[in-house]
C-alpha cells in the first residue's frame, strides 16, 4: 500500500477552537495535537462535540474561534461558500479520510462504485488500474470479492464500516478522522475494526483521530487520550496515565460507574 | 405549525422551530434560494462539468418520467376532444375541432401539463432523495471526498430539468394530439392524414417554438426548489418527508405563476 506524499510533524493541530449552537457551546477552547503516524483517541460522553470537532477539523463545520492547522495548513478560518477557498480547503481534504458514524455510504452506488468515487474524481489513474486499487482497498478492510457488487443497503453495519473506511483511505490520505468506528457493532466485529486502525497504522503511518465512546478499543489502538466533557478537555495523556487519574469524572467514564455528572475543570 | 405560509419553512426546521412569522419564514426562504442560485450559477461556469452524473440525471429526470407525461398528454387530448366537440357543433364550427386541439395543446395544455406532471414526480423524487443523503451524512461524505456536493448533486440535476422538459413537453404534445384525433375517429370517421392537414392550418411554427421553449423556465424552477428544499433538510426523516412535499407543492406554486408570467412575455415580445 502506497505510503503518505508528503508528512508533516504534527499534522493535527488544534488551538483554542470554540464553536456554539445558538447559544450552547459545544467545543469550549478545545486545543490538541496529534504528531506524525499516532493515534489520538478522543473519549467523552454523547453530546459532548467529538464529532463536531471532527467536521470542524475538514470544514464541514465552521469554527466560531481558534486555529486549525490540517497537514500545516490553517484551515478554522476557511469559508465552505467561497469559491476560492473551497478549493484550498478540498487539497487539505484529499489529504484527510473520513469515516463518518453511519458509515454514509452513497446508497445510489455499488460498494466498489463507493470506493471509486473519490479515486475517479481526483485521481490520474487509468480505470482498470483504479478498479484494481479499489479492489486492493476492499480486500485490505476485509470484504469479500463477492459483496463488491452489493447496494451499501445489502450488507451489515459492520461490513458498510468497513466499506467506509476503504473509501477514506482511497486517496492515501495522511491523515484519518474516525467517527466512533466501532459504535453498534458486536464486539468481535469491533475488535476487527480496531485491529485494522492499528494496521493502518503500522503499515502506513497514518495519523489518526478517532472519537469512539469504546474504551476497550481505545485502549488496543490509540497512543494518547483525550477525555471531553462538555466542551472542554478534561484529561489527556496515555491510557495507563488515564487509569491512574484519581478524578471522579475519568474514573466514572473509564470504569462506567457512578452519577453522571461531570467536572468543568482539568483532572489529573 | 402554525402560520399561514408554513410550507417556506416546512423543509428547514424541525417540528416546533418553524419561525412563527411566516412572512418573515417567506423573506428569509427568497434570501436563502437566492444565495442558493448565485451559488448554482458560479458552480456551473466554471469546469469541471459532471457530464456522466448528467446523463444519468437526464435518463432519471426524462426517460423515467415519460410514460407518465405521455399518459398524462394522452389524456388532455381525449378530454380536450369530447369536451370541445359538442360546443363546435352548437357554432357550427365542428371542422375546426383539430385546429382546437392543436392550438390548445401546443399553446398551453402541454406544456403546464408536463411542467406540473414533472414537478409532482421529479420534484417530489429530488426533494426526497438529497434529503435523505443529507440526514445519513452522505452530503458531507461527499464534500469530505474533496467533491462540491452543489456541483455533483445540484447543477446536474438542475441542468437535467431544464433540458428534459423542453422534450417531455412534445411527447405529451404528440401524445395529446395523436389520442385527440382517435377520440375524434371513434365517434366520427376521420383520417389522421385530414386531422393533421386541418390542425396545422391555423398553427404555424412560430406558434409551437415560444411555449415550448418556455418550459426551460420550468425545468430550472423545478430543479432548483427540489434541490434547494432536499439541500436544506433537517430533523431527520420527517424533514425529509416535508421537503418531498413542499418540493412539489412550491415547485407546481411557481411553474403556474411563471407560466402566467411568460404568456404575457410571449405576447409581448413574440406576437
Amino acid at each position: 500500500m502506497a505510503a503518505p506524499s508528503r508528512s508533516v510533524e504534527v499534522p493535527v493541530e488544534v488551538k483554542d477552537l470554540r464553536k456554539s449552537f445558538g447559544g450552547h457551546k459545544v467545543l469550549d477552547g478545545i486545543s490538541l495535537r496529534v504528531p506524525h503516524g499516532e493515534t489520538l483517541a478522543v473519549l467523552g460522553r454523547s453530546g459532548t462535540g467529538k464529532s463536531v470537532l471532527l467536521k470542524l477539523l475538514v470544514g464541514l463545520q465552521t469554527a466560531d474561534a481558534g486555529s486549525i492547522r490540517i497537514a500545516g495548513e490553517e484551515i478554522a478560518g476557511l469559508n465552505r461558500a467561497r469559491a476560492g477557498e473551497v478549493k484550498s480547503l478540498n487539497e487539505i481534504r484529499k489529504k484527510t479520510g473520513y469515516l463518518f458514524q453511519q458509515a454514509a455510504l452513497y446508497d445510489s452506488l455499488t460498494v466498489e462504485q463507493n470506493v471509486d468515487f473519490p479515486l475517479s474524481r481526483h485521481s490520474d489513474l487509468s480505470e482498470s488500474d483504479r478498479r484494481e486499487k479499489v479492489r486492493g482497498l476492499l480486500s485490505g478492510v476485509g470484504m469479500d470479492p463477492s459483496d463488491f457488487d452489493k447496494m451499501p443497503s445489502e450488507i451489515s453495519g459492520g461490513m458498510q464500516k468497513r466499506v467506509g473506511l476503504a473509501r477514506a483511505l482511497a486517496l492515501d490520505p495522511q491523515i484519518l478522522l474516525l467517527d466512533e468506528p466501532t459504535a453498534g457493532l458486536d464486539p468481535i466485529t469491533a475488535a476487527g475494526i480496531g485491529s485494522l486502525i492499528t494496521d493502518l497504522k503500522k503499515k502506513r503511518g497514518i495519523t489518526s483521530l478517532v472519537v469512539t465512546h469504546d474504551v476497550r478499543g481505545a485502549e488496543a489502538f490509540a497512543d494518547c487520550v483525550v477525555l471531553l466533557d462538555e466542551g472542554r478537555i478534561v484529561a489527556d495523556g496515555t491510557f495507563d496515565e488515564l487509569q491512574r487519574s484519581t478524578g471522579p469524572f475519568v474514573r466514572q467514564f473509564l470504569t462506567g460507574n457512578g452519577r453522571s455528572h461531570g467536572p468543568r475543570k482539568k483532572e489529573d | 405549525m402554525r402560520g399561514s405560509l408554513p410550507v417556506f419553512a416546512a423543509a428547514a426546521a424541525p417540528p416546533g422551530r418553524v419561525k412563527e412569522n411566516p412572512f418573515v419564514s417567506v423573506i428569509e426562504w427568497f434570501g436563502e434560494i437566492g444565495v442558493f442560485c448565485a451559488r448554482l450559477f458560479r458552480i456551473v461556469l466554471a469546469p469541471p462539468w459532471e457530464f456522466r452524473e448528467l446523463i444519468r440525471q437526464c435518463d432519471e429526470i426524462g426517460s423515467k418520467s415519460l410514460p407518465l407525461v405521455a399518459l398524462a398528454g394522452a389524456a388532455t387530448g381525449v378530454v380536450l376532444s369530447l369536451q370541445t366537440r359538442d360546443s363546435l357543433i352548437h357554432f357550427g364550427a365542428k371542422s375546426l375541432l383539430p385546429a382546437v386541439i392543436f392550438y390548445s395543446v401546443i399553446k398551453e395544455s402541454g406544456p403546464v401539463i408536463t411542467g406540473l406532471v414533472v414537478s409532482g414526480r421529479v420534484g417530489a423524487g429530488i426533494g426526497a432523495e438529497l434529503g435523505s443523503m443529507r440526514v445519513t451524512d452522505q452530503i458531507d461524505a461527499m464534500e469530505a471526498s474533496a467533491v462540491e456536493p452543489m456541483r455533483f448533486l445540484v447543477a446536474t440535476r438542475v441542468a437535467a430539468c431544464i433540458l428534459m422538459l423542453p422534450l417531455l413537453t412534445i411527447c405529451a404534445d404528440f401524445c395529446a394530439i395523436m389520442m385527440g384525433w382517435v377520440a375524434e375517429a371513434a365517434v366520427e370517421p376521420i383520417s389522421l392524414r385530414h386531422f393533421l392537414e386541418n390542425g396545422t392550418q391555423g398553427v404555424g411554427f412560430s406558434d409551437f417554438i415560444p411555449p415550448t421553449l418556455k418550459t426551460l423556465v420550468y425545468g430550472l424552477i423545478i430543479g432548483v426548489v427540489a434541490c434547494f428544499q432536499g439541500m436544506r433538510v433537517r430533523g431527520g426523516t420527517e424533514g425529509v418527508g416535508r421537503a418531498a412535499t413542499s418540493s412539489v407543492v412550491l415547485s407546481s406554486l411557481f411553474v403556474i405563476l411563471a407560466d402566467v408570467i411568460l404568456v404575457r412575455l410571449i405576447l409581448v415580445f413574440w406576437s
